[in-house]
């Protein structure tokens, strides 16, 4: 099982965090910080894996990538195999990328909540739900035109403000 | 509020917004929790597809308790209805699964597993990849009601093996054939042993020969993603080959594509060869040809940047390790030691040391090897490792006199670790006159050398010195005087340090007042140690916790168990339970105190004039004893006296129990105020529900009231609840207090099973931690019979013509709790040469092993002939 997905860029400033399982936000914000902390003293062509140093016990293992400025961290336990979650990792990044066009970190911060659609269009409760990156991407785009038919009232002052926020 | 208000809402929008708050901030506030279920209720019977994924994903986001009380059943419904979208039957299955993990009790097997089985077969690929994993992790709890989808998994997964991979279009995955689903599919079948079917299996082993064929294929991508995609399936399909055991021109073509995969220019792929291949190590049939990739592995423990690719070459190193390459390995991992990563030193510490010790054959080369040890990694080496080496030293004659000449010749170093000074002193405080005939070591210099070391080193090890130098008083009439006034110097007599004072003045004593016989008497060589499991070991165990690297290792020590030459271990008093606390000089090793009367002599004759009415009385004598007895009864008496006698009756099915206990009076005064309670700590309550009524206060003289006690078991447990009875009797006050004899054996149900089964099961749980052996004394004669009778007293089956030697008893049975069913196994092996018993448990719970065995020695133990007619 999945226990928690962080992505989080070269500064260690956490940009998506999802955990599956229940913690402090204390406890979530030091896993965060010692994850980092792992992850990014390590030279860039060791392999992609962790073990046994981590949260809750000797089981889980991080399973990281990094692509360009920000890093990708699944923490999952043994049940899950190290090569798919890697693979399920670059469908997630190319997901990202066909739904904003070329994805980059400010995508992940302006647009918390569609990463956040993406994601559990992908992973649910901790397990694999899809990993056909174009049923993924229909259901994106079905529920973009569901917003988009309801927004017809309140949706453009809504809009503004998504974009003064986002700012 | 607000947010519920938006649940039910109409819009996409606000429902999702709604969910998106709850998912983030939802907490046991109970009334809104209640709106909430309501608004997710609706929206689950809405036959609105988009709603309904909307609803189960907030399920599973948030998997509480309340959740799964409000959920559990009608998930399974949509989960198997004709009509529910492929979307939503995706999502409903990832769901319960996730409620299933949260909370297994409240999920409710039934009608639907079948149905769910054949959701393998779905059209939809998504729906399989999710119900695949549903179906794995509850065949792990309830292997038998899932046997089904072995067939259905193998044929699925040989579709989409044999594929082209254009087939199946959009789950095609950088040219490789739906790459999870096959994953998930080879994990669903490792919880399987291999399919009986000749047909099935064939099939499968057919899949997983294309598997490792198309391995050799050239590859359709040159992307990273294609061959992560087509390794995960490689990988997974090897650890099922490995898992099943059972084909060896498998599981030798799955160590060739490793060793390949060992020089390959990806890390990640070089770490999961090295951590597979620690799996294959284990296996009988590919364990030579894993021997052969030793040169590889050294390799890759010099050359690797990766610290955790590393890590994993010594666990390998350390698996393949037999009696022909022990040399060469532990020379390898030593000098690797020299330039290891701190964080990893003690535990390659641990492993040579366990090494060096199991295939030594020359144990001058041990020795060296050990003392090699503390000098390149002092600070590392623990207690227990420096006390192993003494212990071996201490056992083996034909090494003492070259270990006592190497520590002499390595504390001559100007600085050597203090590790180092307490083995020399040690040894040389025993087998120092070995040497002391070479003029180069004579007595006096032996003396020096140490005494050099003394202002340098810590308490305790001074305190181990002061020891070696009375030793030496004895071995070496010679230095008497030296030594004396060493420890007459002010230093020692008057040291701030009590203990360091209090042996300086009590050899000095020793010394001036004891005679040469005493003295030779009081500082004898130290007898040898009863054989026991290497302290090492155990602490390698606890300190990996669960692992396969310690699985193997269990695996071939009982291979090789004989390889140190030692008599076969025979534990006069050894409790094989690994017991850190095993110390050098043997004291601490006292066998675990046998269940005799607890230390309460005087106990009820003060009770009886104690006037406290809430203070409860220590058990009551003997009555430990008579607990025993009732492991494998129900009926009978359980405690009496001159007033009170207490009978019990009971009966016990599945994890439901009922017991009727009788209070006599053997009186002819009234009991007032007659209160029996029933005392459970708060670990217990939780495990075992009682419940009972109050009886009647008075009890006439000559009378007997019946209290019934409803008993549940909810988890498994250890303790006994305590039956704790107050009264008065003609003025004085009474308190007594008996174990209430409701064990854990009480709900156990004897399960029947072929022999092929029982060692199938007996294989699957080879966890160190689900076994649990214990090896004792035959305290009566070794009859068969009353053994085999004693097994089915216990409550499991006794399985005849399982074991391959016709006179050990082997027996299954499940124990019944409210939460899970847990099987276990137990083999007794008696050695009727020695009068011992070995009693092997193997269930799936650590704790469960661990009381069974101890309920199993207790009562074999206990039950001679005359009480045993008891058990019937």
């Amino acid at each position: 099982m999945i226990k928690a997905i962080l992505i989080f860029n070269n500064h260690g400033k956490p940009r998506v965090s999802k955990f599956y399982q229940p913690y402090s936000e204390d406890t979530r914000q030091q896993i965060i910080r010692e994850t980092f902390h792992l992850v990014s003293k390590r030279d860039e062509n060791v392999c992609n894996f962790l073990g046994g140093l981590l949260i809750g016990g000797s089981d889980n293992k991080l399973i990281y990538r990094h692509y360009a400025t920000l890093y990708f961290v699944f923490c999952v336990d043994s049940s899950e195999s190290e090569l798919a979650i890697l693979d399920l990792m670059q469908v997630f990044v190319e997901t990202l990328d066909k739904c904003f066009e070329n994805v980059c970190e400010l995508d992940l911060i302006s647009h918390v909540d569609k990463v956040h659609n993406i994601l559990a269009e992908m992973v649910m409760g901790g397990m694999v739900l899809e990993t056909n990156m174009n049923e993924i991407v229909t259901q994106i785009d079905a529920q973009n035109k569901l917003e988009k038919s309801e927004a017809g009232l309140a949706g453009a002052p809504a809009h503004r403000d998504a974009y003064i926020f986002s700012n | 509020m607000e947010a519920v208000n938006l649940l039910s809402s109409n819009r996409y929008t606000e429902k999702q917004i709604g969910y998106l708050f709850i998912s983030v901030l939802v907490n046991s506030n109970s009334e809104l929790i209640r709106l909430i279920n309501n608004a997710i209720k609706n929206d689950l019977a809405s036959r609105n597809p988009t709603f309904m994924g909307l609803a189960l994903h907030c399920i599973a986001n948030v998997g509480s308790r309340e959740m799964a009380e409000a959920f559990a059943g009608e998930i399974p419904k949509i989960l198997v209805a004709g009509d529910t979208m492929d979307s939503v039957k995706q999502s409903a299955a990832l769901c319960l699964l996730r409620l299933y993990r949260t909370s297994p009790d409240l999920v409710p097997m039934g009608d639907w597993t079948s149905r769910v089985v054949h959701l393998l077969n779905d059209q939809h690929l998504g729906v399989v990849t999710a119900a695949t994993s549903l179906i794995t992790t509850l065949a792990q709890k309830n292997p038998e009601e899932f046997k089904t989808s072995v067939s259905l998994a193998v044929s699925r997964l040989s579709r989409i093996v044999t594929s082209a991979s254009t087939d199946l279009q959009d789950y095609t995955y950088y040219f490789v054939p739906a790459p999870w689903l096959s994953v998930k599919l080879l994990r669903l079948l490792q919880c399987y042993p291999p399919p009986e079917d000749p047909a099935v299996r064939g099939r499968l082993t057919e899949c997983l020969e294309t598997i490792l064929n198309k391995a050799q294929e050239p590859p359709k991508s040159k992307k990273v993603q294609h061959s992560n995609a087509k390794n995960a399936v490689l990988f997974e399909a090897i650890s099922l080959i490995i898992h099943h055991d059972s084909e060896p021109s498998l599981l030798v073509r799955a160590c060739g594509q490793l060793g390949q995969f060992l020089q390959h220019r990806e890390t990640n792929l070089r770490y999961l060869a090295l951590e597979s291949m620690c799996a294959l190590a284990g296996s009988e049939f590919s364990h030579d040809a894993v021997k052969t990739h030793i040169d590889t592995v050294i390799n890759a423990l010099k050359t690797e940047r990766d610290v955790s690719v590393r890590q994993r070459a010594v666990d390998l190193l350390y698996a393949m390790c037999d009696r022909s390459n022990a040399q060469q390995i532990v020379a390898e991992m030593l000098s690797y030691l020299e330039t290891a990563d701190y964080s990893i030193r003690e535990e390659i510490v641990l492993k040579v040391a366990i090494l060096a010790e199991k295939y030594a054959v020359d144990y001058t080369w041990y020795v060296d090897t050990i003392l090699n040890l503390i000098r390149i990694a002092g600070d590392y080496v623990s207690e227990e490792v420096w006390y192993r080496v003494i212990q071996i030293v201490i056992n083996r004659d034909d090494v003492q006199g070259y270990a006592a000449k190497t520590v002499f010749e390595a504390l001559q170093a100007p600085a050597c670790h203090e590790n180092l000074v307490k083995v020399g002193g040690y040894i040389l405080g025993e087998f120092g006159n070995l040497i002391a005939g070479d003029p180069r070591s004579s007595p006096l210099i032996q003396f020096h050398l140490l005494h050099s070391k003394f202002h340098l080193c810590s308490v305790p090890t001074r305190a181990l010195l002061l020891s070696t130098y009375i030793k030496f008083v004895n071995l070496f009439p010679e230095v008497k005087t030296t030594i004396q006034d060493v420890l007459r110097s002010d230093s020692q007599l008057k040291n701030a340090d009590v203990e360091l004072q209090q042996r300086a003045v009590e050899y000095l004593r020793l010394s001036t007042v004891a005679s040469t016989d005493i003295l030779a008497t009081v500082l004898e060589e130290m007898p040898p140690f009863p054989e026991r499991e290497s302290s090492i070991l155990a602490k390698l165990k606890k300190k990996k916790g669960p692992n396969t690297v310690t699985d193997l290792e269990e695996a071939k020590r009982e291979r090789s168990a004989d390889v140190n030459g030692g008599p076969e271990p025979a534990p006069a008093s050894a409790a094989s339970t690994p017991s850190p606390s095993a110390d050098l000089l043997g004291l601490g090793a006292a066998p675990p105190a046998p269940a005799g009367p607890p230390p309460s002599s005087g106990g009820l004759l003060v009770d009886v004039f104690s006037d406290s009415p809430s203070a409860v009385a220590p058990l009551a004598p003997g009555s430990e004893d008579n607990f025993a007895r009732f492991v494998c009864k129900n009926n009978g008496v359980l405690f009496e006296n001159q007033l009170l006698q207490i009978g019990l009756k009971s009966e016990f099915r599945q994890n439901l129990g009922r017991m009727f206990i009788f209070y006599g009076n053997k009186t002819s005064t009234q009991f007032l105020n007659f209160t029996p309670t029933l005392i459970c700590s708060d670990d217990l309550q939780m495990n075992l529900s009682l419940q009972t009524k109050p009886v009647d206060p008075t009890v006439d003289g000559g009378a007997q009231v019946q209290q019934v006690v409803n008993i549940e078991c909810v988890s498994d447990f250890t303790e006994a609840p305590v039956l704790n009875i107050q009264f008065r009797y003609g003025g004085t006050f009474q308190n007594v207090s008996v174990k209430l004899p409701i064990t854990l054996n009480k709900f156990f149900q004897p399960t029947e099973m072929a022999s092929q089964d029982f060692f199938q099961r007996w294989k699957q749980l080879s966890n160190p931690q689900q076994e649990v052996q214990n090896i004792f004394k035959a305290k009566h004669p070794m009859d068969t019979e009353i053994t085999k009778a004693k097994i089915i007293g216990f409550g499991s089956a006794l399985l005849e013509e399982v074991d391959p030697n016709p006179a050990n008893f082997v027996g299954a049975g499940i124990i019944h709790t409210r939460t899970t069913q847990i099987g276990c196994l137990l083999r007794l092996e008696p050695n009727l040469q020695a009068q011992m018993y070995r009693l092997t448990l193997r269930t799936s719970k650590e704790t469960v092993s661990q009381r069974l065995c101890e309920l199993l020695s207790v009562f074999l133990h206990l039950c001679c002939v005359s009480s045993f007619p008891c058990c019937k």
